[in-house]
Protein backbone atom coordinates (compact mmCIF):
# COMPACT_ATOMS: atom_id res chain seq x y z
CA UNK A 1 0.00 0.00 0.00
CA UNK A 2 1.22 3.71 -0.91
CA UNK A 3 1.99 5.23 2.10
CA UNK A 4 0.49 8.71 2.28
CA UNK A 5 2.49 11.71 4.08
CA UNK A 6 -0.55 13.72 5.65
CA UNK A 7 -1.84 9.88 7.10
CA UNK A 8 1.49 8.97 8.81
CA UNK A 9 1.79 12.64 10.11
CA UNK A 10 -1.49 12.04 11.85
CA UNK A 11 -0.76 8.86 12.92
CA UNK A 12 2.66 9.83 14.46
CA UNK A 13 0.69 12.77 16.13
CA UNK A 14 -2.40 10.39 17.59
CA UNK A 15 0.65 7.96 18.75
CA UNK A 16 2.57 10.88 20.42
CA UNK A 17 -0.78 12.14 22.10
CA UNK A 18 -1.61 8.49 23.26
CA UNK A 19 1.95 7.72 24.66
CA UNK A 20 1.22 11.08 26.53
CA UNK A 21 -1.37 10.14 27.69
CA UNK A 22 -0.50 6.77 29.02
CA UNK A 23 2.76 8.03 30.47
CA UNK A 24 0.72 10.86 32.25
CA UNK A 25 -1.45 8.16 33.82
CA UNK A 26 1.20 6.11 34.50
CA UNK A 27 2.85 8.55 36.57
CA UNK A 28 -0.60 9.47 38.44
CA UNK A 29 -0.92 5.48 39.22
CA UNK A 30 3.01 5.29 40.31
CA UNK A 31 1.80 8.09 42.86
CA UNK A 32 -1.14 6.47 43.92
CA UNK A 33 0.46 3.55 44.91
CA UNK A 34 1.83 5.46 48.14
CA UNK A 35 -1.68 5.51 49.73
CA UNK A 36 -2.31 1.68 49.28
CA UNK A 37 -1.96 -1.15 51.37
CA UNK A 38 -0.09 -3.27 51.96
CA UNK A 39 3.62 -1.11 51.25
CA UNK A 40 6.37 -3.00 50.81
CA UNK A 41 9.00 -1.40 52.80
CA UNK A 42 11.20 -4.15 52.13
CA UNK A 43 11.13 -3.97 48.57
CA UNK A 44 11.55 0.47 49.08
CA UNK A 45 14.88 -0.72 50.97
CA UNK A 46 15.89 -2.99 48.50
CA UNK A 47 15.54 -0.51 45.52
CA UNK A 48 17.42 2.19 47.51
CA UNK A 49 20.31 0.19 47.95
CA UNK A 50 20.19 -0.83 44.24
CA UNK A 51 19.97 2.48 43.19
CA UNK A 52 21.64 4.22 45.43
CA UNK A 53 24.51 2.13 47.28
CA UNK A 54 25.10 0.24 43.76
CA UNK A 55 25.47 3.93 41.84
CA UNK A 56 28.05 4.99 44.57
CA UNK A 57 31.41 3.76 42.75
CA UNK A 58 30.40 4.94 39.42
CA UNK A 59 28.93 8.41 41.09
CA UNK A 60 32.22 8.70 43.29
CA UNK A 61 34.89 7.84 39.72
CA UNK A 62 32.69 10.67 37.92
CA UNK A 63 32.56 13.15 40.41
CA UNK A 64 36.42 12.60 41.18
CA UNK A 65 37.47 13.08 37.53
CA UNK A 66 35.39 16.08 36.83
CA UNK A 67 36.31 17.99 39.44
CA UNK A 68 39.95 17.32 38.59
CA UNK A 69 39.89 18.28 35.08
CA UNK A 70 37.63 21.50 36.72
CA UNK A 71 40.20 21.96 38.94
CA UNK A 72 42.94 22.16 36.04
CA UNK A 73 40.63 23.78 33.23
CA UNK A 74 39.58 26.50 36.06
CA UNK A 75 43.30 27.03 36.67
CA UNK A 76 44.22 27.18 33.16
CA UNK A 77 41.49 29.80 32.28
CA UNK A 78 41.39 31.78 34.90
CA UNK A 79 45.57 32.09 35.54
CA UNK A 80 45.16 34.21 32.34
CA UNK A 81 43.64 36.82 34.20
CA UNK A 82 45.38 36.43 37.97
CA UNK A 83 41.88 34.96 39.14
CA UNK A 84 43.38 31.77 40.44
CA UNK A 85 42.20 32.72 43.49
CA UNK A 86 38.44 32.33 42.26
CA UNK A 87 38.76 28.60 41.43
CA UNK A 88 37.23 27.32 44.60
CA UNK A 89 34.21 29.83 43.48
CA UNK A 90 33.98 28.39 40.13
CA UNK A 91 34.38 24.69 40.74
CA UNK A 92 32.03 24.05 43.51
CA UNK A 93 29.49 26.47 41.65
CA UNK A 94 29.56 24.70 38.82
CA UNK A 95 29.21 21.53 40.39
CA UNK A 96 26.56 22.30 42.81
CA UNK A 97 24.35 24.36 40.32
CA UNK A 98 25.18 22.02 36.91
CA UNK A 99 27.51 19.37 36.43
CA UNK A 100 26.41 17.67 40.13
CA UNK A 101 22.74 17.45 39.31
CA UNK A 102 23.15 16.68 35.53
CA UNK A 103 25.98 13.93 35.78
CA UNK A 104 24.36 11.93 38.39
CA UNK A 105 21.09 12.04 36.90
CA UNK A 106 22.76 10.41 33.59
CA UNK A 107 24.80 7.96 35.45
CA UNK A 108 22.21 6.57 37.58
CA UNK A 109 20.01 6.56 34.11
CA UNK A 110 22.68 4.77 32.27
CA UNK A 111 22.93 2.21 35.49
CA UNK A 112 20.04 1.83 36.71
CA UNK A 113 17.35 3.10 34.83
CA UNK A 114 18.14 0.84 32.15
CA UNK A 115 17.79 -2.08 34.44
CA UNK A 116 14.75 -0.66 36.17
CA UNK A 117 13.43 -0.58 32.52
CA UNK A 118 14.70 -4.39 31.07
CA UNK A 119 13.28 -5.90 34.21
CA UNK A 120 9.83 -4.22 33.89
CA UNK A 121 9.92 -5.29 29.68
CA UNK A 122 11.03 -8.56 30.42
CA UNK A 123 7.91 -8.77 33.42
CA UNK A 124 5.67 -7.52 30.87
CA UNK A 125 6.70 -9.89 27.44
CA UNK A 126 6.85 -12.96 29.76
CA UNK A 127 3.18 -11.96 31.33
CA UNK A 128 4.57 -11.79 34.88
CA UNK A 129 3.02 -8.01 35.24
CA UNK A 130 -0.56 -9.51 33.99
CA UNK A 131 -0.19 -12.38 36.79
CA UNK A 132 -0.04 -9.82 39.23
CA UNK A 133 -3.39 -8.06 37.16
CA UNK A 134 -4.77 -11.50 36.96
CA UNK A 135 -4.52 -11.76 40.95
CA UNK A 136 -5.68 -8.39 42.01
CA UNK A 137 -2.23 -7.05 42.96
CA UNK A 138 -1.36 -3.48 42.02
CA UNK A 139 1.13 -3.70 40.13
CA UNK A 140 1.99 0.11 40.34
CA UNK A 141 2.19 -0.79 44.42
CA UNK A 142 3.88 -3.78 44.13
CA UNK A 143 6.24 -2.90 41.13
CA UNK A 144 6.56 0.72 40.07
CA UNK A 145 5.84 3.04 43.54
CA UNK A 146 9.06 1.45 45.24
CA UNK A 147 10.90 2.16 42.55
CA UNK A 148 9.95 5.97 42.31
CA UNK A 149 10.48 6.41 46.09
CA UNK A 150 13.63 4.86 45.79
CA UNK A 151 14.70 7.06 43.12
CA UNK A 152 13.43 10.06 44.90
CA UNK A 153 15.55 9.80 48.45
CA UNK A 154 18.84 7.81 46.28
CA UNK A 155 19.35 10.98 43.21
CA UNK A 156 19.45 13.95 45.49
CA UNK A 157 21.84 11.80 47.95
CA UNK A 158 23.87 10.77 45.44
CA UNK A 159 23.87 14.23 44.02
CA UNK A 160 25.20 15.91 47.72
CA UNK A 161 27.94 13.03 47.11
CA UNK A 162 28.88 13.95 44.00
CA UNK A 163 29.16 18.00 44.71
CA UNK A 164 31.77 17.37 47.58
CA UNK A 165 33.47 14.94 45.66
CA UNK A 166 33.93 17.14 42.61
CA UNK A 167 34.67 19.90 45.07
CA UNK A 168 37.39 17.73 46.44
CA UNK A 169 38.78 16.55 43.00
CA UNK A 170 38.85 20.80 42.39
CA UNK A 171 40.61 20.97 45.74
CA UNK A 172 43.39 18.30 44.67
CA UNK A 173 43.72 19.73 41.25
CA UNK A 174 44.29 23.40 42.40
CA UNK A 175 46.18 22.90 45.48
CA UNK A 176 48.26 20.12 45.17
CA UNK A 177 49.11 20.25 41.65
CA UNK A 178 48.91 23.69 40.93
CA UNK A 179 49.62 26.71 43.40
CA UNK A 180 46.45 27.69 44.39
CA UNK A 181 46.63 28.42 48.36
CA UNK A 182 43.92 25.97 50.36
CA UNK A 183 42.92 29.35 52.44
CA UNK A 184 41.65 31.06 49.14
CA UNK A 185 40.20 27.87 47.20
CA UNK A 186 37.97 27.26 50.53
CA UNK A 187 37.04 31.13 50.79
CA UNK A 188 36.08 31.38 47.52
CA UNK A 189 33.91 28.37 48.01
CA UNK A 190 32.37 29.51 51.12
CA UNK A 191 31.96 33.42 50.17
CA UNK A 192 30.35 32.67 46.66
CA UNK A 193 27.66 29.53 47.66
CA UNK A 194 24.40 30.78 48.79
CA UNK A 195 21.55 28.49 50.20
CA UNK A 196 20.25 29.30 47.05
CA UNK A 197 22.47 27.84 44.76
CA UNK A 198 22.62 24.58 47.15
CA UNK A 199 18.25 24.55 46.69
CA UNK A 200 18.74 25.02 43.06
CA UNK A 201 20.97 21.99 42.85
CA UNK A 202 18.45 19.71 45.00
CA UNK A 203 15.50 20.66 43.40
CA UNK A 204 17.25 20.13 40.15
CA UNK A 205 18.23 16.51 41.32
CA UNK A 206 14.73 15.51 42.35
CA UNK A 207 13.33 16.92 38.63
CA UNK A 208 16.00 14.84 37.49
CA UNK A 209 15.11 12.10 39.41
CA UNK A 210 11.30 11.87 38.44
CA UNK A 211 12.15 12.05 34.75
CA UNK A 212 14.65 9.34 34.74
CA UNK A 213 12.45 7.29 36.43
CA UNK A 214 9.50 7.64 35.42
CA UNK A 215 10.38 7.19 31.70
CA UNK A 216 12.79 4.00 32.57
CA UNK A 217 9.87 2.27 34.24
CA UNK A 218 7.12 3.88 32.14
CA UNK A 219 8.88 2.44 28.76
CA UNK A 220 9.53 -0.67 30.44
CA UNK A 221 6.21 -1.22 31.56
CA UNK A 222 4.55 -0.24 28.12
CA UNK A 223 7.11 -2.22 26.31
CA UNK A 224 4.06 -3.54 24.10
CA UNK A 225 2.93 -0.60 22.81
CA UNK A 226 5.99 1.46 21.59
CA UNK A 227 5.58 1.87 18.36
CA UNK A 228 8.65 0.09 16.64
CA UNK A 229 10.27 -1.77 19.14
CA UNK A 230 9.27 -4.83 17.58
CA UNK A 231 8.53 -8.16 19.82
CA UNK A 232 10.23 -10.39 22.43
CA UNK A 233 13.59 -9.82 24.00
CA UNK A 234 14.34 -7.32 20.89
CA UNK A 235 11.42 -4.95 21.72
CA UNK A 236 13.00 -4.93 25.33
CA UNK A 237 16.62 -3.99 23.97
CA UNK A 238 15.07 -1.41 21.98
CA UNK A 239 12.90 -0.45 24.22
CA UNK A 240 15.82 0.24 27.13
CA UNK A 241 18.26 2.21 24.25
CA UNK A 242 14.94 4.66 24.04
CA UNK A 243 14.13 4.50 27.86
CA UNK A 244 18.10 5.80 28.29
CA UNK A 245 18.51 8.24 25.75
CA UNK A 246 14.50 9.83 26.19
CA UNK A 247 15.78 10.32 29.55
CA UNK A 248 19.21 11.59 29.03
CA UNK A 249 17.76 14.23 26.99
CA UNK A 250 14.94 15.43 29.08
CA UNK A 251 17.42 15.48 31.70
CA UNK A 252 19.63 18.20 29.33
CA UNK A 253 16.39 19.99 28.22
CA UNK A 254 14.88 20.21 32.14
CA UNK A 255 18.18 21.30 33.32
CA UNK A 256 18.12 24.52 30.68
CA UNK A 257 14.35 24.79 32.02
CA UNK A 258 15.08 24.59 35.65
CA UNK A 259 18.20 27.19 35.37
CA UNK A 260 16.42 29.79 33.11
CA UNK A 261 13.54 30.16 35.65
CA UNK A 262 14.96 29.24 39.24
CA UNK A 263 18.04 31.32 38.86
CA UNK B 1 -27.34 -26.06 33.96
CA UNK B 2 -25.73 -22.74 35.78
CA UNK B 3 -22.87 -20.50 33.48
CA UNK B 4 -19.93 -19.51 35.42
CA UNK B 5 -18.83 -17.36 32.34
CA UNK B 6 -21.74 -16.04 29.47
CA UNK B 7 -20.99 -13.76 26.66
CA UNK B 8 -23.09 -12.20 24.76
CA UNK B 9 -23.02 -10.53 21.38
CA UNK B 10 -19.42 -9.69 22.15
CA UNK B 11 -17.58 -8.52 19.49
CA UNK B 12 -13.50 -6.95 19.40
CA UNK B 13 -12.17 -5.45 16.99
CA UNK B 14 -8.20 -4.30 15.98
CA UNK B 15 -6.79 -1.48 14.03
CA UNK B 16 -4.49 -3.05 11.63
CA UNK B 17 -1.08 -0.72 10.90
CA UNK B 18 -2.37 -0.24 7.05
CA UNK B 19 -5.51 1.17 8.79
CA UNK B 20 -7.88 -1.60 8.20
CA UNK B 21 -9.97 -3.14 10.85
CA UNK B 22 -9.10 -6.72 12.07
CA UNK B 23 -12.31 -8.64 13.52
CA UNK B 24 -11.24 -11.19 16.17
CA UNK B 25 -14.60 -12.02 17.47
CA UNK B 26 -17.35 -11.31 15.59
CA UNK B 27 -21.24 -10.73 18.08
CA UNK B 28 -19.58 -13.95 19.59
CA UNK B 29 -22.64 -15.63 22.75
CA UNK B 30 -21.68 -18.79 24.29
CA UNK B 31 -21.95 -20.01 27.99
CA UNK B 32 -19.20 -21.91 30.23
CA UNK B 33 -21.58 -24.11 32.65
CA UNK B 34 -19.92 -24.17 36.24
CA UNK B 35 -18.02 -27.21 37.64
CA UNK B 36 -17.25 -28.67 34.50
CA UNK B 37 -13.80 -28.08 32.21
CA UNK B 38 -14.57 -26.27 28.67
CA UNK B 39 -11.88 -26.35 26.11
CA UNK B 40 -11.59 -23.22 23.67
CA UNK B 41 -9.97 -24.76 20.62
CA UNK B 42 -9.00 -22.96 17.38
CA UNK B 43 -6.02 -21.81 15.25
CA UNK B 44 -3.58 -19.10 15.45
CA UNK B 45 -4.98 -15.31 15.90
CA UNK B 46 -8.56 -17.18 15.93
CA UNK B 47 -9.24 -15.33 19.42
CA UNK B 48 -8.82 -17.75 22.12
CA UNK B 49 -6.65 -15.65 23.95
CA UNK B 50 -8.13 -12.60 23.57
CA UNK B 51 -11.18 -14.20 24.43
CA UNK B 52 -9.55 -15.07 28.30
CA UNK B 53 -8.19 -11.55 28.36
CA UNK B 54 -11.85 -10.16 27.72
CA UNK B 55 -12.76 -12.80 30.83
CA UNK B 56 -9.97 -11.05 33.18
CA UNK B 57 -10.75 -7.78 32.32
CA UNK B 58 -7.39 -7.48 30.94
CA UNK B 59 -8.59 -6.02 27.51
CA UNK B 60 -12.03 -4.77 27.04
CA UNK B 61 -14.85 -5.70 24.16
CA UNK B 62 -15.85 -3.13 21.42
CA UNK B 63 -19.49 -4.44 21.95
CA UNK B 64 -21.58 -7.08 24.01
CA UNK B 65 -21.91 -8.02 27.21
CA UNK B 66 -20.03 -9.90 29.60
CA UNK B 67 -21.05 -12.02 32.58
CA UNK B 68 -19.51 -13.77 35.22
CA UNK B 69 -21.47 -15.97 37.90
CA UNK B 70 -24.62 -14.29 36.63
CA UNK B 71 -22.88 -10.34 37.55
CA UNK B 72 -22.63 -8.56 34.32
CA UNK B 73 -18.30 -7.35 34.50
CA UNK B 74 -18.61 -5.40 31.24
CA UNK B 75 -16.63 -2.21 31.39
CA UNK B 76 -15.79 -3.15 34.88
CA UNK B 77 -13.21 -1.41 36.60
CA UNK B 78 -11.24 -0.07 39.82
CA UNK B 79 -12.53 -2.25 43.21
CA UNK B 80 -15.03 -4.14 40.78
CA UNK B 81 -12.55 -5.21 38.60
CA UNK B 82 -10.17 -6.53 41.60
CA UNK B 83 -13.38 -8.34 42.98
CA UNK B 84 -13.90 -9.81 39.54
CA UNK B 85 -9.98 -11.16 39.66
CA UNK B 86 -10.06 -12.64 42.97
CA UNK B 87 -13.20 -15.71 41.36
CA UNK B 88 -10.23 -16.56 39.05
CA UNK B 89 -7.24 -18.22 39.06
CA UNK B 90 -5.20 -18.50 35.49
CA UNK B 91 -2.44 -20.82 34.70
CA UNK B 92 -0.53 -18.83 32.18
CA UNK B 93 1.49 -19.95 28.82
CA UNK B 94 4.78 -19.51 30.01
CA UNK B 95 3.85 -19.80 33.93
CA UNK B 96 4.36 -16.39 34.85
CA UNK B 97 6.57 -17.29 37.84
CA UNK B 98 8.18 -13.97 39.36
CA UNK B 99 11.77 -15.02 38.18
CA UNK B 100 13.26 -13.40 41.55
CA UNK B 101 11.06 -14.92 44.02
CA UNK B 102 11.52 -18.41 44.96
CA UNK B 103 9.15 -21.55 44.43
CA UNK B 104 7.83 -20.35 48.03
CA UNK B 105 7.90 -16.94 47.89
CA UNK B 106 5.71 -17.63 44.11
CA UNK B 107 3.13 -19.18 45.99
CA UNK B 108 2.80 -17.49 48.69
CA UNK B 109 2.30 -14.50 46.71
CA UNK B 110 -1.30 -13.95 46.51
CA UNK B 111 -1.78 -14.76 50.53
CA UNK B 112 0.52 -12.33 51.44
CA UNK B 113 -0.72 -9.44 48.88
CA UNK B 114 -4.51 -10.96 49.13
CA UNK B 115 -5.33 -11.79 53.16
CA UNK B 116 -4.65 -11.00 56.52
CA UNK B 117 -2.77 -14.23 57.22
CA UNK B 118 0.03 -14.51 59.55
CA UNK B 119 3.55 -16.17 57.81
CA UNK B 120 3.35 -19.28 59.96
CA UNK B 121 -0.60 -19.65 58.55
CA UNK B 122 0.84 -18.94 54.83
CA UNK B 123 4.27 -20.96 55.35
CA UNK B 124 1.70 -24.16 56.83
CA UNK B 125 -0.55 -23.25 53.57
CA UNK B 126 1.87 -23.01 51.16
CA UNK B 127 4.03 -26.34 52.20
CA UNK B 128 1.27 -28.17 52.19
CA UNK B 129 0.31 -26.87 48.56
CA UNK B 130 3.71 -27.64 47.56
CA UNK B 131 2.79 -31.09 48.95
CA UNK B 132 0.07 -31.84 46.78
CA UNK B 133 1.80 -30.78 44.18
CA UNK B 134 4.27 -32.74 44.37
CA UNK B 135 7.18 -30.01 44.90
CA UNK B 136 8.61 -30.97 48.03
CA UNK B 137 12.44 -29.86 48.92
CA UNK B 138 12.07 -27.11 45.52
CA UNK B 139 10.83 -24.57 48.00
CA UNK B 140 14.14 -22.26 47.62
CA UNK B 141 14.71 -22.69 44.19
CA UNK B 142 13.82 -20.06 41.40
CA UNK B 143 12.02 -20.68 38.39
CA UNK B 144 15.26 -20.34 36.21
CA UNK B 145 16.44 -24.18 38.16
CA UNK B 146 13.02 -25.44 36.89
CA UNK B 147 12.12 -27.96 34.22
CA UNK B 148 9.03 -27.26 32.00
CA UNK B 149 6.17 -29.49 33.95
CA UNK B 150 7.67 -28.14 37.23
CA UNK B 151 7.23 -24.62 36.47
CA UNK B 152 3.86 -25.57 35.59
CA UNK B 153 2.87 -26.90 38.94
CA UNK B 154 4.08 -23.93 40.53
CA UNK B 155 2.14 -22.11 38.75
CA UNK B 156 -0.92 -24.30 39.35
CA UNK B 157 -0.54 -24.39 43.02
CA UNK B 158 0.19 -20.59 43.21
CA UNK B 159 -3.40 -20.13 41.03
CA UNK B 160 -5.18 -22.34 43.85
CA UNK B 161 -4.17 -20.74 46.97
CA UNK B 162 -7.07 -18.35 47.01
CA UNK B 163 -9.25 -21.41 45.78
CA UNK B 164 -11.09 -19.43 42.70
CA UNK B 165 -14.27 -20.50 41.47
CA UNK B 166 -12.81 -20.62 37.92
CA UNK B 167 -9.36 -21.82 36.57
CA UNK B 168 -8.17 -20.22 33.70
CA UNK B 169 -5.39 -22.52 31.23
CA UNK B 170 -3.97 -20.50 28.46
CA UNK B 171 -2.26 -23.18 26.61
CA UNK B 172 -1.10 -25.07 29.34
CA UNK B 173 1.26 -27.48 27.83
CA UNK B 174 3.00 -25.74 25.12
CA UNK B 175 6.59 -26.44 25.60
CA UNK B 176 6.38 -29.85 27.34
CA UNK B 177 6.84 -33.05 26.04
CA UNK B 178 3.98 -35.44 25.76
CA UNK B 179 4.32 -37.05 28.68
CA UNK B 180 4.66 -34.23 31.09
CA UNK B 181 1.95 -32.58 29.33
CA UNK B 182 -0.25 -36.34 29.88
CA UNK B 183 0.92 -35.88 33.57
CA UNK B 184 -0.14 -32.13 33.52
CA UNK B 185 -3.32 -33.14 32.16
CA UNK B 186 -4.00 -35.88 35.02
CA UNK B 187 -2.94 -33.09 37.45
CA UNK B 188 -5.60 -30.50 36.22
CA UNK B 189 -8.21 -33.86 36.57
CA UNK B 190 -7.42 -34.35 39.61
CA UNK B 191 -7.23 -31.04 41.21
CA UNK B 192 -10.41 -29.97 39.54
CA UNK B 193 -12.43 -33.32 40.88
CA UNK B 194 -10.62 -32.07 44.47
CA UNK B 195 -11.48 -28.69 44.25
CA UNK B 196 -15.11 -28.76 42.02
CA UNK B 197 -13.98 -25.46 39.80
CA UNK B 198 -14.68 -24.55 36.38
CA UNK B 199 -12.18 -25.04 33.95
CA UNK B 200 -11.58 -23.18 30.96
CA UNK B 201 -8.74 -24.44 29.01
CA UNK B 202 -7.26 -22.84 25.27
CA UNK B 203 -5.40 -25.11 24.00
CA UNK B 204 -3.78 -26.41 20.33
CA UNK B 205 -2.80 -29.88 22.07
CA UNK B 206 -6.53 -31.26 20.71
CA UNK B 207 -6.06 -34.96 20.84
CA UNK B 208 -5.39 -34.54 24.73
CA UNK B 209 -7.52 -32.33 26.00
CA UNK B 210 -10.61 -32.85 24.47
CA UNK B 211 -10.26 -36.40 27.07
CA UNK B 212 -10.89 -33.60 29.96
CA UNK B 213 -13.78 -31.89 28.08
CA UNK B 214 -17.21 -31.42 28.92
CA UNK B 215 -17.51 -28.94 26.10
CA UNK B 216 -16.19 -27.53 23.53
CA UNK B 217 -15.70 -24.30 21.69
CA UNK B 218 -14.04 -23.78 18.63
CA UNK B 219 -13.67 -20.28 17.70
CA UNK B 220 -12.67 -19.57 13.89
CA UNK B 221 -12.17 -16.08 11.73
CA UNK B 222 -14.41 -14.12 14.70
CA UNK B 223 -17.31 -16.74 14.89
CA UNK B 224 -17.55 -19.83 17.25
CA UNK B 225 -19.10 -23.27 16.91
CA UNK B 226 -20.04 -25.05 20.21
CA UNK B 227 -20.20 -28.38 20.82
CA UNK B 228 -21.74 -30.28 24.05
CA UNK B 229 -19.09 -33.35 24.10
CA UNK B 230 -15.54 -33.53 21.96
CA UNK B 231 -17.07 -36.27 19.75
CA UNK B 232 -19.71 -34.17 18.53
CA UNK B 233 -16.96 -32.64 16.83
CA UNK B 234 -16.43 -35.34 14.38
CA UNK B 235 -20.02 -35.15 13.00
CA UNK B 236 -20.15 -31.73 12.14
CA UNK B 237 -20.64 -31.23 8.24
CA UNK B 238 -18.75 -27.79 8.33
CA UNK B 239 -15.39 -27.45 6.19
CA UNK B 240 -13.54 -25.28 8.31
CA UNK B 241 -14.67 -27.88 11.07
CA UNK B 242 -13.56 -30.95 9.23
CA UNK B 243 -10.80 -29.22 8.02
CA UNK B 244 -9.62 -28.74 12.18
CA UNK B 245 -10.52 -32.02 12.86
CA UNK B 246 -8.07 -33.59 10.22
CA UNK B 247 -5.17 -30.79 11.14
CA UNK B 248 -5.22 -31.17 14.76
CA UNK B 249 -6.47 -34.38 15.09
CA UNK B 250 -5.42 -36.58 13.17
CA UNK B 251 -5.73 -40.38 13.55
CA UNK B 252 -7.69 -40.18 16.56
CA UNK B 253 -10.72 -38.75 14.75
CA UNK B 254 -9.62 -38.86 11.45
CA UNK B 255 -10.94 -42.30 11.07
CA UNK B 256 -14.12 -41.82 12.30
CA UNK B 257 -14.52 -38.78 10.30
CA UNK B 258 -17.81 -39.65 7.86
CA UNK B 259 -17.26 -38.21 4.26
CA UNK B 260 -20.08 -36.21 2.71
Amino acid sequence: MKSNPIANLGNTGLYVLTDLGRMTLFLLKAFRGIFRKPFRFKELVRQVNFIGVGSLSVIFFTAASTGLVLGLQGYYSLNKFGAEGMLGSAVSLTLIMELGPVLTALMVAGRAGSAMCAELGIMRISEQIDALDCMAVDPFRYLITPKFIAALISVPLLTVIFDVVGIAGGYVAGVSLMDVSPGSYIEGMRSSVTNHDIRLGIIKSFVFALLVVWICTGRGYFVREIRGAGFGAESVSRVTTQAVVLSSISVLVFDYLLTAVLL
Amino acid sequence: MTSAIEFIDVSKTFAKKDGTVQTVLDSVSFSIPAGKTTVIAGGSGSGKSVTLKIVLGLMRANSGRVLVQGNDVTGAKGKELEALRTQFGVLFQGSALFDSLTVFENVALPLRERTKKTEEEIGNQVHASLSQFELDGHEDKYPAQLSGGMKKRVGLARAMQLKPAIMLFDEPTTGLDPVMAQEIYQLFAKTQSEFGFTSVIVSHDIPKIFNLADRVIILNRGSMDVFSSPEEIQWSEKPHIREFVKMTMGDIYQSHLVEI
